[in-house]
């Protein structure tokens, strides 16, 4: 056989194999369900529930003072959409209660000699009780406050203090969480994708007996592997780019890339994912073994990933594990691709731990195909 | 007077599969069966056996007629007969992780059996079916005979007034079989218990006080054995072809004469029905060969049976030409496989024994042998699918373990369970395999109409796969395996689950791709389609025991016209005692 023909013969190989899986996977109706429900599910969640920003967060006021001034101080609260107010307390004996129900979630307490002690000159102690159940929330929440009153005394004063910040965000000027989510979504909405149908893929037809019909046909071990990992490539594929159309038109998070970049790296990104699908696939020997390995691996990939929690904050020990997770490297690109518009001279170095990671788990994927059949 | 265990009448239960025609399991089913006695019920697959069977636990509801068991109506009462009766499904429940013992401690107490009474029962239990010295060995262990046994053993750990067994010997290798119903013969006679059985094996039927005949939901007959054979009396004979003439040609030919019933080699003669006593098939007429009338067997009365009831006229398998019947012998022809004292062992097992065997071209070749008995990892070898430990294996003059992919390349393989693309249709299945083979887009095509045709699939082109009937999925499957027109054909149990008439079909394929030239390895557990095979392999414990042609091997071991079951047992009992002989 000439150089060619072979080259024909893989060819014909590839396209027959790569259609039989396309035909299976979108034949099944809960394949089909699969393939578009997750992205618009988990598009819209992270979209609007997974929010870091102040919305209406429930306070309470206990204003003994009843001066000119709290009330001046309290307006300031009233007039911000970050706050809203839930209850006006003549004494703090109520307040736990309110705390403790969850009925609000930060107090601000103006003590009775308030406008006494400023008139003088002095400086008056305002008390912010908050609930230390939601630290995240409670934090950022006597921050805004913390905010609130510094602007305040500045306006009372009539000049600023020595030094004043003026903070700039880059890449996300408002700090809006959606920007930093959504970017980091596509990536991995094609993760679980990705794995799961390469997970899949080889041990459903281990069971169903239908591989070992595969392995008797002169297909090589090299083109099943291209054969099962293109099809899970592509579908996770054209997830990504559902859910790049959600971010960018239904969110209107702006882009700052190319689309040419991201697509490399998305591209790079499931070719390891699917090595280490096709992994998992071929050392299971049922679909529920499949199941519980990718449950398993899934969430700490997704933890570790830094798509919730910069990586920067972890542990030593744990940042240096993360080098094996091929998904915080996707992560830290899309989302500098998408956010700031680094282009492939900046994210090189994302790429080649991928790149790694696929060139040692599709090997050891084709090698197990032939080697665990019993 | 024996009075009746199980009263049927008028019994009909239809299933409404999800998109698909719904099912008419049972329709009007009577029976009786009686007292102390064994009772068989024998029908191809999909006759409704097992449905009946259920029907009888309560564990479903009739939809139309009465059901009495040891008289009590089990539609009223399921749970008083179910304290009645002891039921072994097909696929009995045994714990494989547990010891012998210990599965029959468990059903024990499930059935709340005492101590004291379990201490009785249980040594007589182990001591009837020879279990006694594996009580501590694991189940999962145990051969596919001794698994059925113990399933036996946990299903009467209590008296029961009526057992059901439901194929207990499916699988099984015959000389388990024969013990079996050893078994259950001495239960009748000791305990008087009730036994309904169902089988697919006439012969043992042929051991049962009262025969029923379900077939596609309709009972056909009913009678005690030598009763229901009167229906064959005088149209069996027995037909002695030439040396130099094909067995399976001329049983081919004959399955395609109008004046036949049907045929099957048996003891290297070939045994035919005819439709009336005196007709005489044209082969028979042509080459002056003599019919030699011979003693109805209940098998015969089944076929008739089968046959009157069968939808559709038998369809003639084309492209014979008389000159194949011709015997050339396959020893003669180029050798197409070669193994050279082949092992393959898994940790510390065994499985399959310095094995040596040459397979010719055009040759069909059995390989036969109780469950672990190594034939199925020898097959496994032959195709590719398992490495060989050690040996030398070449398949159509390729070396297995230089150039695997190449050797595929002339290859089919069916397996046993139906394992194509069951989402796909019967046409999306066709052109995968064959573009899979590299078959051009006209050669595919070709191919396609080609085979689709020859296996009866062109109308059923665009159903899904998995929602085809047993028979027709078998067909999909041979014809996957012959698009790229193989040099050598791997079948594996291609016959189990398929209904007798399907089975002689099949062969009748198998009969004109050897005249073509195609070699054909095969395994089986149906004893009797060793006769069809030019060559057979047995094997046991791993060790190859005997191979050769079956005229042969009954010649050696002086059991001239014997069946195959025969045949198998005496090789197996012979190379057991030796081997005890030598520890």
């Amino acid at each position: 056989m000439t150089f060619f023909e072979t080259l024909a013969l893989f060819g014909q190989h590839l396209r027959y194999l790569c259609q039989k899986e396309l035909i299976t996977i979108f034949k099944d109706p809960r394949m089909q369900f699969m393939l578009v429900m997750p992205v618009i599910i988990q598009g819209f969640i992270f979209g609007y529930a997974a929010n870091y920003n102040l919305d209406r967060v429930p306070y309470a006021v206990v204003d003994e003072s009843h001066s000119s001034s709290s009330r001046d101080y309290l307006a300031r609260f009233s007039g911000t959409t970050s706050f809203e107010l839930k209850a006006v307390l003549g004494n703090t004996s109520e307040l736990g209660d309110l705390i403790t129900s969850g009925d609000v979630i930060i107090a601000i307490v103006i003590p009775q000699d308030f406008e006494d002690v400023l008139s003088r000159g002095g400086t008056a102690p305002v008390q912010v009780i908050a609930d230390g159940r939601n630290s995240s929330i409670a934090g950022i929440a006597t921050g805004y406050v913390s905010q609130i009153t510094a602007a305040w005394n500045e306006s009372r004063r009539g000049s600023a203090g020595p030094i004043t910040i003026e903070s700039r965000t880059w890449y996300n000027p408002n700090q809006i969480t959606r920007w930093n989510f959504l970017p980091g979504l596509i990536a991995m909405i094609s993760f679980v994708q990705v794995i799961f149908l390469a997970g899949l893929s080889i041990a459903r037809e281990r069971e169903q007996g239908t591989f070992e019909q595969l392995l008797v046909t002169p297909l090589s071990p090299l083109e099943i592997l291209i054969g099962k990992a293109m099809p899970p490539m592509l579908i996770g594929f054209a997830q990504s780019a559902m859910l790049y159309l959600i971010a960018r038109y239904w969110f209107a998070v702006p882009f700052a890339g190319s689309l040419g970049t991201l697509t490399v790296i998305i591209l790079v990104f499931m070719l390891s994912s699917t090595g280490i699908g096709l992994s998992i696939s071929a050392v299971s020997r049922n679909m529920q073994q499949v199941l519980v390995y990718v449950l398993v691996l899934m969430i700490p990939m997704v933890l570790l990933s830094g798509i919730a929690t910069p990586v920067r904050n972890m542990p030593e020990f744990l940042q240096i594990i993360t080098y094996a997770d091929p998904m915080r490297f996707a992560v830290d690109a899309v989302k500098r691709v998408y956010l700031e518009g680094a282009g492939l001279a900046a994210i090189w170095r994302d790429l080649v731990p991928m790149f790694l990671i696929a060139a040692v788990t599709m090997p050891i994927a084709a090698w197990l195909f032939r080697h665990r059949t019993v | 007077m024996r009075t009746a265990v199980i009263e049927a009448a008028g019994i009909s239960k239809t299933f409404y599969p999800k998109k698909l025609p719904p099912v008419a399991a049972l329709q009007d089913v009577n029976l009786i069966a009686r007292t102390g006695q064994l009772t068989a019920l024998i029908g191809p697959d999909g006759a409704g056996k097992t449905t009946f069977m259920r029907l009888l636990c309560g564990l479903m509801k009739a939809d139309a007629g009465t059901l009495h068991v040891v008289g009590l109506d089990v539609a009223e009462r399921p749970q008083a007969v179910q304290d009645e009766l002891s039921y072994m499904p097909q696929k009995f429940g045994l714990y494989e992780d547990l010891t012998v013992q210990e599965n029959l401690d468990l059903y024990a107490d499930l059935h709340g059996i005492t101590a004291a009474q379990r201490q009785e029962r249980f040594a007589r239990l182990l001591e009837m079916t020879g279990l006694t010295p594996f009580t501590g060995r694991l189940a999962g262990k145990l051969s596919g005979g001794m698994k059925q046994k113990l399933g036996l053993a946990c299903t009467l750990v209590r008296s029961p007034k009526l057992l059901l067994l439901d194929e207990p010997t499916a699988g099984v290798d015959p000389l388990s079989r024969r013990e079996l119903w050893e078994i259950l013969q001495r239960l009748v006679q000791e305990e008087h218990l009730s036994v309904l059985v169902s089988t697919a094996y006439m012969e043992e039927a042929s051991l049962c006080q009262d025969v029923y005949v379900l077939n596609r939901g309709r009972m056909l007959a009913a009678g005690t054995p030598e009763h229901l054979c009167r229906l064959a009396e005088g149209r069996c004979f027995s037909v002695l072809s030439p040396a130099s003439f094909s067995l399976r040609i001329l049983q081919s030919e004959l399955l395609r004469d109008p004046c036949v019933t049907d045929a099957v080699p048996v003891g290297g003669r070939v045994r035919v029905i005819t439709t009336t006593p005196a007709a005489v098939p044209a082969i028979l007429k042509e080459h002056g060969w003599k019919k030699e009338p011979v003693a109805p067997r209940l098998e015969d009365a089944f076929m008739i049976l089968l046959h009157q009831d069968a939808a559709q006229e038998r369809q003639a398998v084309p492209g014979l030409s008389r000159t194949d019947g011709l015997i050339v012998d396959p020893l003669t022809q180029p050798v197409d496989i070669e193994a050279r004292d082949l092992v393959r062992t898994f940790g510390d097992f065994v499985a399959v024994r310095h094995t040596s065997f040459q397979v010719h071209r055009g040759e069909v070749f059995g390989l036969l042998g109780p469950n672990g008995a190594g034939k199925t990892t020898t097959f496994r070898m032959l195709c590719g699918l398992l490495p060989a430990t050690s040996g030398y294996l070449s398949v159509a003059g390729v070396n297995l373990r230089k150039a695997r992919t190449q050797a595929r390349a002339n290859i089919g393989y069916v397996a046993q369970k139906f394992s194509l693309y069951g989402s796909l249709t019967v046409y999306e299945n066709l052109r995968f395999f064959g573009g899979i083979y590299g078959l051009t887009r006209r050669q595919l095509e070709r191919r396609i109409t080609a085979v689709m045709e020859e296996f009866q699939l062109t109308e059923k082109a665009d159903y899904v796969a998995e929602r085809l009937p047993g028979g027709y999925k078998q067909r999909l499957s041979m014809a996957a395996a012959l698009l790229h027109k193989p040099k050598i054909l791997f079948l594996d149990e291609p016959t189990s689950g398929i209904d007798p008439l399907a089975r002689r079909q099949f062969w009748q394929q198998i009969t004109r791709l050897s005249a073509q030239g195609t070699t054909i390895i095969i395994t089986t557990h149906f004893m009797d389609e060793a006769e069809y095979c030019d060559r057979i392999m047995i094997q046991d414990k791993g060790a190859l025991l005997v191979l050769g042609r079956p005229d042969e091997i009954r010649e050696k071991l002086h059991l001239p016209g014997a069946d195959m079951n025969a045949v198998f047992i005496a090789i197996v009992e012979q190379a057991r005692q030796k081997g005890n002989e030598g520890i």
